[in-house]
C-alpha cells in the first residue's frame, strides 16, 4: 500500500497544501514541505512547473515562470522528493501538465517517481480519453493516478473516472482556473453530493479554497481540501517563507 | 513515390490521426467538446445547414474566390503558377471560411458569446466580423507583441465591435493568446463558444476547421479543370503552414490524388538559429493546446519561443493532421526565412500587382528556391491565403523606411 492509500483509509477530511516546486527559490522547496508537515498538513501537492499552464490563474502561472527561471525541471523535482523522504513519510503527489512528463518518458517517469517516494500524480490536462497508458504505468509502479472530475462532469462519467483512478479522485471545485472564487454553498453541496453518490473512491477538492471556513465546508462534503493559490500568494509576499507556511497551515486547520 | 493514401477517413472517433491529435484538456472542457462533436456530426449531414453555409459563403464572403494565372512570374520561373485568391475573400484571408462555419454552429448551440485568439489579427478580424453579422458579443485575445505589429487589424476589430484583450504572458504572441482564450473558455464554458482559428486545439476542432477550410481545395480542383480545359489536377500545390488551416484547406481534397503537396513553415532568422517557427521541420512530438503534434520544446518539455516576422506563422506548434501527413510522407514540408518572405512579398507586388500577406509570401518564396524540385512546364498552385495590407508597416520597418 502506498502512503496515499494508507492516508485515505483513515476517516476525516484532510488538508493538502500545494506549492510550485522551486518557488520562490530552489533551496526552499524541501524546507517548505517539511514546514507544512510540521504545521499539520496531511499530504503535499508539489507542482511541476510548465511554461503554458492553461488550467492555472495568474498567481500560479507567475510562480511557474519563476520556478522555470530558477532552472527547475522534472529531474530536479524528483531529487527534492528524495531529499524529503530522508526525514518525512508525508504522502506526496506531483501535479504536472502532461508535456514535460511525456518528454521525460512515461516509463522512466513512473519508475523514478516510485524510486524517490512519490505517491500520486495529477495531470490536469489529461482526461480519461488520453489516460490509459498513464494510469496503467502509474499503478504498476504503485503510484496513485489521481484523475479529475469537474462540476459539469456527468454522473456516469464520474463513475468511470473513479473506477479508472482506483485510489483517489480530484474534484475541481469550480468552472474556472486556479485562483478564482469558490462557488456558493448550495452549488457545492449539490455537486459534491453527486460525486459522493457516484464515486467509489475517496475524493479531494481544490480550486478557490482559501480560509479555515472554506476547508471545513469542503471537508464536510469530501475527503480533503487542497489549498494552492493562497499558499503561493502568501509565499510571494513573505520574508519568512517557512514560518509563513507553518502558520498558514495551522490557521487553515483551525489550530492555535 | 507512390501515394500512401488511398481512401482517407481520419481522424478516428476520438480525434486521433494515429499518435497525433486527441483531447488533452482539463475535464471541464470535455462536455463542451462532446456536445460540439455531436452537433457537428449531425449538422454536416444536414442539407439545410450546409445550404445555409454555402449561401453565406457566396453572398457575404464572396466565394468562390478566383484562381488567377500569374503570367509574369510564370514566365520568369519557367513553370505555370496559379494563385488561389483567398486574399479576395471578405476580410482579406481564408480565415472567414472557418469562422462562418463555426459561427453557425455557435448559433445552433445557443451560445451567448464568442471568444477567439488571434496572431496576425486576420482570424480576429474575421471572427469580429461574423460576430457583428450574427449579433454576438465578441472577445478577442491577442499577444501584446502581435498588437504592436498588427495595429491596423486591432483597430479593425474594435471598429467591428469586438473587445481586444492584450495578453502579456510568455512570448506575448499567438501561443499565449490561445492559453488565455482557453482559460476564459474553462471559466465561461456554459455560455461561451470558443471559435478557434486554425486546425489546432483539441478534437473536434482540427477536424471541423479542416472541413470548413476544405472549400479552398474543392474550388481549386474545379477551377483548375476549367482553366486548363480538363487537365487532371495541378502537379504541385504549395501553402504556408502556421497552425495549418489554409494548407489543409487546399490539400485535403487532393490527398488521394497524384499531386505533390508542399507546406512551407516559417524559418524566421534561419533553421540553424533558435529563432524560427518550423515546428514540423525542427520540432519533436509533444502536447500543446489540447492535441499531440510536433512542437518546439526544450529538453525538459517546456514550450520554447518561436520567431517569425509573420505573426500568423509565429506559433510553436502545428495542427496534428500535418504531423500525421508528414509522418506518413504524404506532404513535404519546407521553410522560408523572414528575408526570403519579404523579398517574395515585394516580388509578387511588383510583378503581379498583388500584395500578399507575409504568411502567404512564405509559400511564394518556395517557388524561387533553387532546390524546390519543380520541373519546367509544371502546373503549380499557390494558396494565396491572405492579402498584405496588414503587413505594410512591418515590411516598411524591415526595409528601414519611414511611412
Ligand atoms: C493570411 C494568413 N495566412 C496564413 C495564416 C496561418 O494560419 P494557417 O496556417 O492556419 O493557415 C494566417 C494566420 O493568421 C493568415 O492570416
Amino acid at each position: 500500500m502506498n502512503r496515499i492509500q494508507q492516508l485515505f483509509k483513515k476517516p476525516g477530511g484532510k488538508l493538502i497544501p500545494y506549492v510550485t516546486a522551486g518557488y520562490p527559490s530552489l533551496n526552499l522547496t524541501t524546507k517548505l514541505v517539511l514546514a507544512m508537515e510540521k504545521g499539520g498538513a496531511d499530504m503535499i501537492e508539489l507542482g511541476l512547473p510548465f511554461s503554458d499552464p492553461l488550467a492555472d490563474g495568474p498567481v500560479i502561472q507567475a510562480s511557474s515562470q519563476v520556478a522555470l527561471k530558477n532552472g527547475v525541471n522534472t529531474q530536479w523535482v524528483l531529487e527534492q522528493v528524495e531529499i524529503i523522504r530522508k526525514s518525512s513519510q508525508i504522502p506526496i503527489t506531483l501535479m504536472g501538465y502532461i508535456n514535460p512528463i511525456l518528454k521525460y518518458g512515461y516509463n522512466k517517469f513512473f519508475f523514478d517517481c516510485q524510486q524517490v517516494g512519490v505517491d500520486g500524480i495529477i495531470a490536469p490536462d489529461l482526461p480519461i480519453e488520453e489516460a490509459k497508458d498513464f494510469v496503467l504505468l502509474s499503478k504498476s509502479n504503485n503510484i496513485s493516478p489521481i484523475l479529475l472530475v469537474a462540476p459539469n462532469t456527468p454522473n456516469d462519467r464520474i463513475r468511470t473516472i473513479s473506477q479508472m483512478a482506483g485510489d483517489l479522485v480530484y474534484c475541481v471545485a469550480i468552472l474556472g482556473v486556479t485562483g478564482e472564487k469558490l462557488s456558493k454553498e448550495a452549488t457545492l453541496v449539490k455537486y459534491l453530493s453527486r460525486v459522493r453518490e457516484n464515486s467509489n473512491t475517496p475524493f479531494i477538492v481544490g480550486f478557490g479554497i482559501k480560509t479555515h471556513q472554506d476547508v471545513e465546508r469542503i471537508n464536510r462534503l469530501s475527503d480533503g481540501a487542497v489549498v494552492g493559490t493562497s499558499f503561493v500568494e502568501k509565499l510571494r509576499d513573505s520574508n519568512h517563507p517557512e514560518k509563513t507556511v507553518l502558520k498558514y497551515v495551522k490557521e487553515l486547520k483551525g489550530v492555535k | 513515390m507512390e501515394n500512401p493514401i488511398k481512401t482517407y477517413t481520419l481522424p478516428d472517433e476520438k480525434g486521433h490521426f494515429e499518435i497525433f491529435g486527441g483531447q488533452y484538456v482539463p475535464e471541464t472542457l470535455i462536455p463542451a467538446l462532446s456536445e460540439l462533436k455531436e452537433l457537428y456530426n449531425t449538422l454536416k449531414q444536414d442539407g439545410a445547414f450546409t445550404e445555409e453555409l454555402s449561401q453565406i459563403l457566396k453572398s457575404y464572403a464572396g466565394r468562390p474566390t478566383p484562381l488567377t494565372y500569374a503570367n509574369r512570374i510564370s514566365e520568369e520561373l519557367g513553370f505555370h503558377v496559379y494563385l488561389k485568391r483567398e486574399d479576395l475573400a471578405h476580410t482579406g484571408a481564408h480565415k472567414i471560411n472557418n469562422v462562418l462555419g463555426q459561427i453557425l454552429l455557435a448559433k445552433r448551440m445557443g451560445e451567448k458569446r464568442i471568444i477567439a485568439e488571434t496572431g496576425a489579427g486576420q482570424h480576429g478580424v474575421a471572427t469580429a466580423t461574423a460576430a457583428a453579422k450574427f449579433g454576438f458579443p465578441c472577445t478577442i485575445y491577442m499577444g501584446t507583441e502581435d498588437i504592436e505589429r498588427q495595429k491596423l487589424n486591432v483597430f479593425r476589430m474594435e471598429l467591428l465591435g469586438a473587445e481586444v484583450i492584450p495578453v502579456s504572458s510568455g512570448s506575448c504572441t499567438l501561443k499565449d493568446a490561445i492559453n488565455e482564450a482557453i482559460r476564459d473558455w474553462i471559466t465561461n464554458v456554459e455560455t461561451t463558444y470558443y471559435l478557434i482559428g486554425s486546425v489546432v486545439g483539441p478534437h473536434p476542432y482540427p477536424m471541423i476547421v479542416r472541413d470548413f477550410q476544405s472549400i479552398i481545395g474543392k474550388e481549386t480542383k474545379i477551377q483548375f479543370k476549367d482553366i486548363t480545359n480538363g487537365d487532371q489536377a495541378p502537379d504541385t500545390i504549395v501553402a504556408c503552414v502556421g497552425g495549418g488551416s489554409n494548407a489543409i484547406g487546399i490539400f485535403h481534397t487532393f490527398l488521394s490524388d497524384n499531386v505533390r503537396l508542399v507546406g512551407v513553415e516559417a524559418a524566421g532568422k534561419g533553421l540553424k538559429t533558435d529563432k524560427h517557427a518550423a515546428s514540423i521541420t525542427k520540432g519533436s512530438f509533444g502536447v500543446l493546446h489540447g492535441s499531440a503534434s510536433f512542437i518546439l520544446q526544450s529538453e525538459d518539455g517546456q514550450i520554447t519561443l518561436p520567431h517569425s516576422i509573420s505573426a500568423g506563422l509565429d506559433y510553436p506548434g502545428v495542427g496534428p493532421e500535418h504531423s500525421y501527413l508528414k509522418s506518413i510522407g504524404r506532404v513535404e514540408y519546407a521553410s522560408a526565412t523572414d528575408d526570403e518572405s519579404i523579398s517574395a512579398y515585394i516580388w509578387l507586388s511588383e510583378k503581379e500587382g498583388i500584395l500578399p500577406a507575409l504568411e502567404s509570401a512564405h509559400a511564394l518564396s518556395f517557388l524561387r528556391s533553387p532546390d524546390n524540385g519543380i520541373h519546367s512546364g509544371e502546373n503549380v498552385v499557390i494558396c494565396l491565403s491572405g492579402r498584405g495590407d496588414k503587413d505594410v508597416q512591418t515590411v516598411a520597418e524591415f526595409l528601414g523606411r519611414d511611412i
